[in-house]
Formats: structure tokens, sequence, C-alpha cells
């Protein structure tokens, strides 16, 4: 039997902590959807997502309403559209780019993500084209969302690519200057990219994924900061064993959300994202966690540790509360998208080599930073070359999404708005890595991806 | 199918009463109720049953919720089913 105190447990977490479904997302294979004509390979994406993904909004906000736990984001993922712009003879991807756009906007999802290359080893067919058409797909669309893979634990890291996506993401700020470098703030270079994500800009739908399938992110960075300031002075064993159990809660409920979304629209459950994402909204932020544990300022001597500490207690404690976890899975630290980063960034205790330290412990990478709008494409590569190395020198994910802020320099600030927030451009190393990014080729892939 | 109403506020007359008219009116059994005094706030939480209701759980919430605000106080009417995923193993 249910007890009061759990019940409003459960009501504090949702009315005055922030508690909430990050994102139900569904991923959709476009495999089926190829043709050697771009407009009829378009026509059948168009039909294909709208079909399958027309009641998603619907049953999301049903399920909302039922279980009284806030969804805030419908998404969905695709299979990378460099794959099936292959396909075609005519390959022209924003042709493709506008009809993902119009899909997302028949179906009413906040954002729809696979405009993406998986080139870790090397440009395959369609690779380059898509990858060169970014920057103009972004600007002219709102709801799309790309991602490009450079490196892998496997593979290695491909720096052709890397030396690529450097002019990408530089070429996508320019094109929308205008919008507060909007751009590239929807565009993740990854390395070992997860084919299951259902976070944005990351998502897309691997190969290896189903015909379609639901997958689910949990959130609540507010509610664990709350049951570490319930809990006081306690030491760190006791911080850890406190954090496990509030994400096993978060997840159970993730879960439920799954499950639930799954039997409703008749497509299989996939996986629970075991993630700490924060929002800018006041008390939501994963900075204000490390903080409560005892941290001046997020950013200062320590923040690794304890964001270490904080990331794997939240997936012990997330992994027994569903039956399949995946995607990212760990704790977020995006720098405009995190009230107390932004506050840290702003005065000055979070530099980006602290940053690029913390991406080792924890899931993801360098996200929403912004840089100087003078940035040198080749400064941007070398950004996305070191922290392709310690993810694939760790076997984990790392990604970058920095935003440079075209006629901005340090101090000055973007605003993106809605949950991509706003922040300080903060400043680069400004000797250059313009020889080493210029020479090309792969780094191998390193001692630990020979594992057979 | 049950579901559990929170009522959380400041204490006035005819709280319970209110709730209760409007699941009879929908035909909806109240199955448990209880009710404390928190620092001076006013906590019920009923247990009730919808699976003869005769509108959408989504629309009976949104009934609550409008009372809720009409009175000034916080209402919620959530299935059963988060509350149980949350607290029990």
């Amino acid at each position: 039997m249910l007890n009061a105190r759990d019940i409003l447990e459960t009501i504090t977490m949702i009315q005055d902590e922030n508690l909430d479904v990050r994102t139900i997302t569904m991923g959709i294979s476009l495999l089926d959807c190829c043709h050697s004509d771009v407009d009829v390979m378009c026509r059948k994406v168009y039909d294909k997502i709208t079909r399958y993904a027309k009641d998603l909004v619907k049953t999301g906000e049903q399920i909302e309403k039922e279980f009284g736990i806030p969804i805030i984001n419908k998404r969905i993922s695709v299979t990378p559209a460099a794959m099936i712009l292959a396909s075609c003879e005519n390959r022209d991807a924003v042709k493709l780019a506008k009809t993902l756009e119009k899909a997302a906007v028949t179906c009413g999802v906040n954002f729809l993500g696979g405009f993406s290359a998986l080139v870790q080893k090397g440009f395959g067919p369609g690779d380059r084209e898509l990858i060169e058409a970014i920057p103009e797909a972004l600007s002219v669309t709102d709801h799309i969302c790309s991602s490009v893979n450079i490196g892998s634990t496997k593979a290695g890291i491909n720096m052709d690519a890397v030396a690529l996506m450097g002019k990408v993401v530089r070429k996508s700020a320019e094109l929308t200057a205008d919008r507060d470098c909007i751009g590239p703030a929807k565009l993740v270079v990854f390395c070992n990219a997860p084919e299951d994500n259902p976070f944005m800009a990351g998502a897309f739908h691997g190969a290896g994924e189903p015909d379609c399938v639901i997958n689910v992110g949990v959130s609540g960075p507010g509610v664990v900061r709350a049951a570490l300031a319930k809990a006081g002075d306690c030491d760190l064993t006791a911080v850890a064993d406190l954090i496990k159990k509030t994400a096993f809660k978060i997840t159970r409920m993730g879960q439920l959300v799954a499950s639930e979304a799954s039997r409703r629209l008749g497509v299989p459950f996939g996986i629970v994202d075991l993630s700490l994402a924060p929002t800018p909204a006041i008390g939501d932020s994963v900075a204000y966690i490390l903080e409560e544990m005892g941290l001046e300022c997020c950013g200062c001597h320590g923040t690794t540790a304890a964001l270490a500490l904080l990331n794997d207690a939240v997936k012990k404690g997330g992994v027994m509360a569903s039956s399949h976890v995946g995607g990212l899975s760990g704790a977020f630290i995006p720098v405009t998208e995190d009230a107390g980063m932004i506050h840290a960034a702003r005065c000055g205790a979070l530099s980006l080599n602290k940053l690029e330290a913390m991406t080792a412990v924890c899931s993801v990478g360098l996200d929403m930073i912004n840089i100087p709008g003078d940035t040198p494409a080749e400064v941007i590569s070398a950004i996305i070359a070191d922290e392709a190395a310690i993810g694939m020198v760790n076997s984990k994910t790392t990604a970058v999404r920095v935003i440079p802020a075209i006629g901005k320099s340090v101090g000055e600030e973007l605003s993106f708005g809605g949950l991509l927030g706003s922040g300080p451009v903060m400043p680069l190393s400004t000797y250059s890595p313009a020889k080493f990014i210029g020479r090309g080729g792969r780094i191998p892939a390193p001692m630990q991806s020979l594992k057979n | 199918m049950r579901a559990v109403i929170t009522v959380i506020g400041k204490d006035m007359v005819g709280i319970l009463a209110k709730i209760s008219t409007e699941c009879s009116n929908h035909n909806i059994n109240v199955l448990e109720v209880t009710q404390s005094i928190l620092q001076d706030m006013f906590a019920m939480i009923m247990m009730v049953d919808i699976s003869k209701s005769d509108i959408p759980f989504t629309d009976f919430a949104d009934m609550l919720d409008k009372i809720g605000s009409d009175m000034g106080l916080s209402i919620h009417a959530m299935h059963e089913d988060i509350f149980n995923a949350m607290h029990t193993i």
C-alpha cells in the first residue's frame, strides 16, 4: 500500500524540483526509403515519418496528463541521412533536410535528429555531400539536428573529417550569425556515437536498430540536488548512496513512461537513457549538485572528482530501475543549458580546460560552449580532435558542440532561447594547431580496441 | 484502475466535500482518504477507483486542476502506477 510520505515526495519532486521526463524519442529507420531519384526518396521519407509518428505527440501528452508527469520533448530520430542519400544519383542533401523539417512540423515534434554521417574510418558515398550541406541545412531549418561521428575506439580518429568539421562548424555559425549563431547549437561532432541516443542534438537511429523504436531520456538534476540538501553534512559514501536511491526513483518513472508509450503506440521499447539533463531553469542544474556537494563554485579544483562520483552513482542507481539502459547515460554538462554552469563561466571559475577534464568522467563532452567569433576553423578542429582522443582512449562517448559567436569576443553573450539557453563567450588558447590539423590522415585505433 | 488525488494548500471549510462531490458526480468511488496538517498546510490524499468513471481521466484531472486554482489549492490527480513504480521494487 502506498504511504502518504511517498506520495507527497513524488508530488514535491514534480512540482518544486523540476522532475520530468526530458524526452520520448521515436527512432525510425529510413533504409527502405532509398531511391535513385532524390524527389521520390524525399516523398517516401516524408510519408514514412508522418505515418509512424502521427500519434507520437498526442500519446506523449496523454501520458503526461494521466500520470501527472511532465514530458518536455517529443522527438524523432532517423537513420543517418548520409546512408540513404548514398542511394541517389542526384544527391541533394538540402532538399532532404527540408523534407525532414516538413515531416517534423507535420508531426508537431520539438526536434528531429539524424541529419548525420558516420565517417570514423573514412567517407562513404553520400557522406561528403551531406557534411558539406550541413551549414545550409541548419540555416534553412528550425527543427533538424545534425551529428557527425568522426572517431571511435575501434576505428581511431578520421583527421580529414576532423579538419572538415572545423570548417563546417564555423560556416554554420556564419550562416546563422543574424540569429545568435544558432546553427552549430544543433550540430554535434561525436567520437563513439551511441546508436540509440534519445537526446538532441546527437540523436540518430543507428543501422543496427529495429524499424521503429521508442527511447526515453529522463532528467532530474533538481531532485538530486534537493535530496543532497536535505541530507546535510554526511560523508561522500552517504552522498553516493543518496544519489543512487534518487536516480533509481527517477529512472523507474522513465521506465514506466517508456513502457506505457511503447504499449500505446504499438512500437517496441528500446532503452531508457539514464541521464541527468539540466535546463536553464533555476534549480535544474548539474553544476548546483556539484556545489551542493561542497564546491564553492563549479569549475574549482575538486569538480572532476565530484562529477565522477555523481556520474557513477546515477548509473548504479538507474541501471536496476530499467530493463534496458542505453544512449548516453550519465550527467550532462552543457554550459549554456545549465544555470550553475552559466554562472560559473560568467564569473571565470569554469574554464574550457576544466570542462575538458570533466568530460573524461561524465557523459558527452564539450557541450554548448560559446567561443570567440574570430576562432579559426583549425582551432575548432583541434578542440574536436582533443575531445575525440579522450573518447577513443577511454572507450566512451565524447562530443563537441561549440558555437563560434560571430562578431563577438570573450565576455560577450549569445542567447538561443528555450532549452538551449544562453551564456558568455569563453576564451581559448590562441596558439595555432594549424600544421597538426593540416596533416590529415587517421589517428590509428588505440591498444584498447584490441579486445578480441 | 485506481488514481491518487492529492490536495495541498491552506486549510479551509469544505475541501473534502467539494472533491468527493466531484468524484460522485462522475461515478468515481473514493476508496481511502488520509489527511494531515503539515506546518499549517493542509494535505489530503485520496485513493479513488476510476474504472467506472463516466469521463476520460485526463478531463477529470483538468477539472480538479481548475477547482484547485479557483480555491487557491494545488490539486493533482495522477494514475496510481507512477507512485508504485517510484516507491516499490
